[in-house]
């Protein structure tokens, strides 16, 4: 699991930044955590994309993740940080395995656009309910760590660092797995993987399942960092594009991607917004068809060719 | 042909699409070892029938025995775990992957069918069953290119070698040589059905190119119009006047002649 060059520059950079950000400003510490709580849901997506399917519906489990950071905290005085962050996967990853169902039987544009009408649901839900919050969603109380609550942001800056390092070497360790492998395999040819004798259904329900573990995960750390859920910046459609965006950002060449993609997307719209406040989407629509257009494989793919260097899959 | 020692046996196959009959009476019993050709022009049923026996078509009426079990009603996993493989008219493999991705994905599936699919894929046991595999199908110069940036043939034989690890007692090829060239026909079937004859796999396979059938094959089965109008050795078959009207063309066998 640590042997390869990814996962020793992964321990090593989560080392850097987990010190650096001992000395860092706060609004660095701040953009890391954002950055890093999102690039979780990234990671998900991205094994969803190698095997050629892109969820415009995510936000859904980015939310329920969230919510359920929220409710714990509102009903339940929960503020554990490990316990808020294990109800926010599980409720996500539960939800994710019985749509699961229903979504390994879809491709293409019918897999996408079913998402984005199950996250509407679960948006049009929240909106309309009180007990949920409605509009204004909650706020939530700061994190304690084993009880102790802790008088800065470091603590879960390091957390979620941590947290980011694990899902890293665990998808790392996945991509290389017979399952793993069968991402490419079954995005290039499914007849092939089922004449092969392995359930094409059952490769894709596990992916999915992953995506909606990590995305439930992202929306309790990011929960946990903002202090606040509400539906418009948790689940609506928006978020899903915006997660869709970070992903063809950052590159399906390897799993350090969604973190740089995603730090590179904080800094991104921070500066668009401060440089043009009532046009800063612009700046992110020109940036998005930059990419597109000429890094098609996204951030990654320029470190790749920087470094000369072909990616290990 | 019948015989007790079948390892796949056919009984009144019918295969319709509304009103067209793509394949009926098909009766036929193939023994273990054989290497059949599957002959007929376009439209004959030849395919059909292929797809019904791997699972891909399910036939309207029928049954299909392997081993004694029956394969109607089973998916094209089933059949696979069974022990009945298939290549493609059209060769399907991983294109973006190199050859020997493509064929340790086909090595770890057929090792554990799937069931340790959450161990490392790379592992020392496989590598050497994959040199191995390189080695018989002669795929090893092309061992890391990618299969998008490959000629044909050699797509051809990996796909094949691909249908092949799962060590399949019966396989079913769909046009081995359809896109090579004459000059590389024989060469390609000789290194097919040398690596298949080492490993006693029963072959069927469908055939145009009646050079091929008459070198290749102990036995025929002549489809016309969805039927099996000729199951005989290829010289006779190759000799009857019905294969010679309705298959081949009586002109191509008079210049033949």
């Amino acid at each position: 699991m640590f042997n390869d060059r990814t996962a020793k520059f992964l321990l090593l950079a989560a080392l850097v930044i987990c010190v650096g950000g001992a000395f860092a400003p706060n609004w660095i510490v701040n953009q890391f955590m954002f950055g890093f709580s999102r690039a979780l849901a990234i990671l998900g997506l991205m094994v969803l994309w190698r095997t050629g399917l892109v969820s415009f519906g995510h936000a859904f489990y980015f939310g329920l993740g969230a919510y359920a950071v929220a409710i714990l905290d509102s009903k339940l005085g929960v503020s554990d940080v490990f316990l808020r962050l294990l109800a926010g996967a599980v409720v996500a990853g539960v939800a994710g395995f019985l749509i699961g169902f229903i979504m390994r039987n879809y491709r293409d544009i019918f897999f996408a656009m079913l998402n984005t009408a199950i996250s509407m649901v679960l948006f049009g839900i929240v909106v309309k309910t009180e007990s949920l919050g409605s509009t204004d969603g909650f706020a939530i109380s700061a994190s304690t760590i084993f009880g102790l609550a802790p008088e800065t942001k470091y603590p879960l800056f390091v957390i979620i660092t941590l947290v980011g390092l694990t899902a890293a070497l665990a998808v790392n360790f996945y991509l290389k797995t017979t399952f793993g492998k069968l991402t490419t395999a079954i995005r290039d040819n499914e007849i092939r993987v089922e004449y092969l004798g392995f359930s094409v259904a059952h490769a894709i329900h596990l992916k999915y399942t992953i995506s909606t573990i990590l995305a439930g995960g992202a929306g309790a750390l990011m929960a946990m960092s903002l202090g606040q859920v509400d539906p418009e910046s948790m689940i609506n459609w928006t978020v899903s594009g915006e997660l869709v965006f970070v992903t063809i950002l950052s590159g399906p060449g390897n799993v350090i991607a969604p973190f740089i993609g995603s730090l590179v997307f904080e800094v991104l719209r921070t500066y668009a917004f401060e440089l043009a406040p009532q046009a800063w989407q612009l700046i992110m629509g020109a940036t998005f068809l930059t990419i597109i257009f000429f890094l098609p494989g996204g951030i990654w793919s320029l470190i790749e060719k920087l470094g000369g260097k072909k990616n290990e899959k | 042909m019948r015989n007790s020692s079948s390892i796949l046996k056919v009984r009144n196959l019918l295969k319709t699409f509304g009103a067209v009959v793509a394949a009926k009476d098909i009766n036929v019993d193939i023994s273990q070892g054989e290497i059949v050709g599957i002959i007929g022009a376009n439209g004959a049923g030849k395919t059909c029938f292929v797809n019904m026996v791997t699972g891909y078509l399910a036939p309207t009426e029928g049954s299909i025995k392997f081993e004694g079990a029956e394969l109607v009603g089973l998916g094209t996993r089933k059949i696979t775990h069974a022990g009945i493989s298939r290549s493609f008219q059209v060769s399907q493999v991983f294109h973006s992957m190199t050859v020997s991705e493509n064929l340790m994905i086909a090595l770890a599936i057929a090792n554990n069918r799937g069931a340790d699919a959450l161990g490392l894929m790379d592992t020392p046991d496989l590598r050497s069953k994959l040199d191995e595999v390189l080695k018989r199908y002669k795929l090893e110069p092309q061992k890391d290119a990618t299969v998008s940036a490959l000629a044909q043939g050699v797509r051809k034989l990996l796909d094949i070698a691909m249908a092949v690890v799962s060590k399949p007692r019966i396989l079913l090829l769909d046009e081995p040589t359809s896109g090579i060239s004459v000059e590389e026909k024989f060469d390609f079937m000789d290194i097919v059905m040398g690596a298949l004859k080492e490993d006693g796999v029963t072959v069927l396979f469908v055939e145009h190119d009646m050079e091929i059938v008459e070198r290749y094959v102990s036995r025929v089965l002549a489809f016309y119009q969805g039927e099996i109008i000729a199951d005989m050795p290829p010289k006779d078959a190759l000799a009857d006047k019905k294969v010679q009207e309705f298959v081949i063309g009586k002109e191509h066998h008079k210049k033949k002649k």
